[in-house]
């Protein structure tokens, strides 16, 4: 089939304002987006900027805007949107290049909730594991899928109002060790979530648990983070 | 230009990458260098599970674990490496415990073991349940753990830093050039010890499970820097890639029961690998389906067969096969319970094929892998420059770019994210410890002279030739040729096909001439360094003549140890392949004929 792509273009050496480039060539229905982008830099410009590695939606590069909504461009394929596919760069992160945006805000608003297991306690006598019951590691078993592609931070109203909101990635990656019952610190992350940067911005809208690739049922951690902090029982 | 000096730089963020900043950090100023985000390495693609004997649902060993990592390499393996890696396996899967990595459990509360390939009760020969497994996404796992520890732990990091060049003086390994991906600046790292930990090289081959990123960096560095690489012709081709896109489907999958079925209905692994079946080696499972397609047993006439984990098909085998659960119970499996096992290999299916396995068979074929060959070390991570194993004064390597061997001619499922974490934990520690006994050595003087010249080779091109259409030339013809099954007469094709391909890729020109993430200018650069090594690979594969795990001539059928039971040693010297060769450790186990 033939697509129309139209693509979001910014040179910072070059442009003092955005553009769209429209390219038009063959592909087939099952192609990925990201495969038709690369066809687009190989064989019409090379100029074109946007990060990759993967290319089957682990990885967490490529998250970007297709026809106005959040997508891993590797996860997409072209029959889910047709002969026209518009493509720009994900909200609120200053752009840097093309597709690629500064994600340092949201690396940053990940590292300020102790994104690491945390415990006192000794290991095992004999050095082998801590037990954990199969239920017990269920709990937190969906949160642990996040790849921090920042698909769903990035389609949020309170983080495009202000990006000293954490964001829906932090408070998963919180709830990952919030709800793990090996880890010691839940107080102390519940604590920075309670400020004024942390849940209390979320407003339920449920775009980050329609944008999150990786299917996390997003808004039901965040009310399990914000339940935890009310209640003070995890 | 900015030159930074710390004591160890590692290169590569992905597991290995990580476990030595980790541990060379503990004691020496260092830095870890990404080209991607950390959390974007690829090791966050692994699936199945990492392998150690932990035994938590059933008899196992270590000695097991040796044996079979040793057969599994069709003996090409450092048996000293193998053992210590087996016996470092229990201890090493622990301590990611410790940190937090979030396994499955058991009904006890422990670590979540499944069988694999090639891993067996060496008393019975029946698949042992070997793979410590946290769902499908075990390789994310440890990424995000590892990198979480070095979060905590304050590592420093340079992430979106490309190395292009290493620096050499006097003999020993002084430092690296990086470009800055965001400002297109060149920086120096002036270091003491440098650990390349730069992952694979499978964007070689048409089909693969392999990341843009798996572009062969650290090895064609280190050959155009005149040190050798190791068994080159050894690259595994995994049985169970998705139909024409190469994503891999998990031999977890096979683990929890799933079958090769071929066109005609017929499950057919049982002629070629009795005892276990559908769980043999990898290399031994890719050639049955290349030779099932080949005698017209693909699905509808094509090259593909079906990889089938449908419940009713799963559980009709485990009858036929008589698979009991621990308690003796037969298995019975449900399409909830694989569902929660394998939640990203359905998702793959779902989203790419449109196919619901649970309902449905999967298309698939076999899909370029991994890479067993690569930098020559010693089982500390320290690479060596000659066939003697002579130590190269400051450099280390660690997981897939090295080759220490543990993997031989044939890698084991599990048994890579066993060595990123066992091989790079150590290579951070020797090159610490290297690095507080040693001083700084000069840079040269001409530190960024190469790396210009490289550069501006592919900014000057003519322009006449397309770089994406010379890839993918190379990609056909190393998948068709230099693949599976080898012949001398297609090897000979391939390599002249891709020593004209690096002639034309003289004629190519980047046009993007801008500073700030220029990935026009690194991708060509990248494309290069496959080019380089699929020169190599080619080379190496001719000049084995005999079939040895990943490496099946069909003109030498038989692995031929009188003659070649040694590691091929590859240098480029002015633009001519030589090769020598260095015995392989064997200790414990003599090599025999190896059968499933
Ligand atoms: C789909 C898939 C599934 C797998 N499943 C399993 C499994 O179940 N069990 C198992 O044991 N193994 C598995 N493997 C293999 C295993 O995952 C890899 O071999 C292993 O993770 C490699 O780790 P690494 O640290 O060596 O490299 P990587 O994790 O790939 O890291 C490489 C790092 O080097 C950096 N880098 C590369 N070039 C440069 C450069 N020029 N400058 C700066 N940085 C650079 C990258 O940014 C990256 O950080 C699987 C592999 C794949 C592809
Ligand atoms: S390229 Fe890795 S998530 Fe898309």
């Amino acid at each position: 089939m033939q697509v129309t792509m139209k693509i979001f273009r910014f040179n910072p050496e070059k442009d003092t304002k955005f553009h769209y480039e429209t390219y038009t060539l063959e592909a087939e229905p099952t192609d990925r987006v990201l495969d038709v982008l690369e066809r687009i830099k190989g064989y019409e410009d090379g100029t074109l900027a946007f990060r990759r590695s993967c290319a089957h939606g682990v990885c967490g590069s490529d998250a970007m805007r297709i026809n106005g909504r959040n997508y891993l461009a590797c996860k997409s394929l072209v029959k889910d949107f047709g002969a026209n596919i518009t493509v720009e760069p994900i909200l609120g992160l200053r752009v840097i290049k093309d597709l690629i945006v500064d994600m340092n805000p949201f690396f940053e608003n990940y590292k300020k909730i102790l994104p690491y297991f945390i415990t006192e306690s000794p290991i095992p006598e004999d050095g082998r594991e801590r037990l954990q019951s199969q239920e017990d590691r269920e709990r937190f078993d969906d949160t642990t899928k996040c790849i921090l592609c920042a698909a769903c931070t990035t389609s949020c109203p309170s983080f495009w109002a202000s990006d000293d909101y954490f964001g829906p990635a932090a408070i998963v990656n919180a709830h990952r060790f919030i709800f793990d019952t090996r880890d010691e610190a839940a107080s102390e992350r519940l604590e920075i979530l309670a400020e004024t940067s942390g849940v209390a911005r979320c407003h339920t809208t449920y775009n980050c648990t329609v944008a999150c690739p990786r299917e996390i049922q997003i808004t039901k951690a965040i009310g399990e983070v914000k339940m935890a902090m009310v209640t003070g029982k995890v | 230009m900015k030159t930074h000096q710390f004591e160890v730089v590692v290169v590569g963020a992905g597991g290995a990458g990580l476990m030595a900043g980790l541990y060379a950090s503990k004691t020496a100023r260092t830095a870890v260098i990404s080209k991607l985000y950390p959390t974007r390495s690829h090791t966050g693609a692994a699936q199945g599970g990492v392998g150690a004997a932990l035994g938590n649902y059933e008899e196992d060993h270590p000695e097991w674990h040796t044996y079979d990592t040793v057969k599994g390499s069709d003996y090409l393996g450092d048996q000293d490496a193998i053992e210590f890696m087996c016996n470092e396996a229990i201890p090493a899967v622990y301590e990611l415990e410790h940190m937090g990595l979030p396994f499955d459990r058991t009904p006890e509360g422990r670590i979540s073991q499944r069988p694999f390939g090639g891993h067996t009760n060496n008393a019975t020969g029946k698949p042992v349940r070997r793979a410590c497994h946290a769902a499908d996404r075990t390789g994310h796992m440890i990424l995000q753990t590892l990198y979480q520890q070095c979060l905590k732990n304050k590592v420093n990091f340079f992430d979106e830093f490309q190395v292009l060049d290493l620096l050499v003086n006097n003999g020993a390994a002084v430092g690296v050039v990086a470009v800055e991906l965001a400002t297109g600046e060149l920086h120096i790292f002036h270091a003491k010890a440098i650990i390349f930990a730069t992952g694979g090289h499978g964007r070689i081959w048409e089909i693969t499970s392999n990341a843009y990123a798996y572009t062969g960096d650290g090895p064609a560095i280190a050959l155009r820097r005149g040190l050798p690489l190791e068994d080159m012709e050894f690259f595994q081709f995994h049985p169970t890639g998705i139909y024409k896109l190469g994503i891999l489907i998990t031999e977890g999958v096979r683990g929890e029961g799933g079958v090769l079925i071929n066109g005609k209905g017929e499950r057919f692994m049982p002629k070629y690998a009795p005892t276990v079946k559908d769980l043999a080696s990898r290399d031994v499972i890719s050639r049955a389906i290349y030779l099932e397609i080949r005698e017209g047993r693909g699905v509808n006439g094509s090259n593909y067969i079906y990889l089938d984990t449908r419940p009713e098909v799963v559980n009709k085998y485990a009858a036929i096969d008589g698979r009991t659960n621990l308690d003796g119970s037969p298995v019975k499996v449900t399409a909830e319970q694989l569902l929660h096992k394998l939640p990203d290999i359905i998702d793959f299916n779902r989203v790419y094929l449109g196919i619901d396995p649970m309902t449905q068979p999967m298309p698939i074929q076999p899909t370029a892998h991994y890479t067993m060959g690569g930098i020559p070390t010693n089982m500390y991570g320290e690479a060596l420059k000659d066939e003697t194993g002579a130590v190269m004064p400051g450099l280390y390597a660690a997981g897939e770019v090295a080759c220490v061997s543990v993997h031989g001619a044939n890698r084991l499922g599990t048994n890579s994210l066993l060595d990123i974490i066992v091989f790079g934990k150590h290579a951070g520690l020797r090159a610490a410890e290297y690095a507080k006994g040693a001083d700084f050595q000069p840079l040269p003087s001409d530190g960024l002279d190469f790396t210009n010249q490289q550069l501006d080779g592919l900014r000057n091109g003519s322009g006449k030739e397309n770089v994406l259409t010379i890839g993918n030339e190379m990609k056909k013809v190393m998948f068709d040729d230099v693949g599976v099954f080898r012949t001398e007469e297609g090897m000979t094709a391939a390599l002249a096909k891709v020593r004209e391909l690096k002639e034309r890729f003289k004629q190519v020109r980047v046009t993007d001439t801008g500073k700030i993430f220029n990935t026009d200018l690194l991708n060509t650069w990248e494309m290069g360094n496959l080019l380089e090594l699929a020169e190599v690979v080619a080379v190496s594969a001719l000049n084995r003549q005999e079939s040895r795990g990943g490496h099946a001539r069909e003109d030498f059928s038989k692995r031929d140890d009188a003659n070649w039971l040694k590691h091929t040693f590859i240098w480029m010297e002015n633009g001519k392949p030589v090769i020598k060769y260095k015995p392989v450790t064997i200790t414990k186990f003599q090599p025999k004929e190896r059968v499933y």
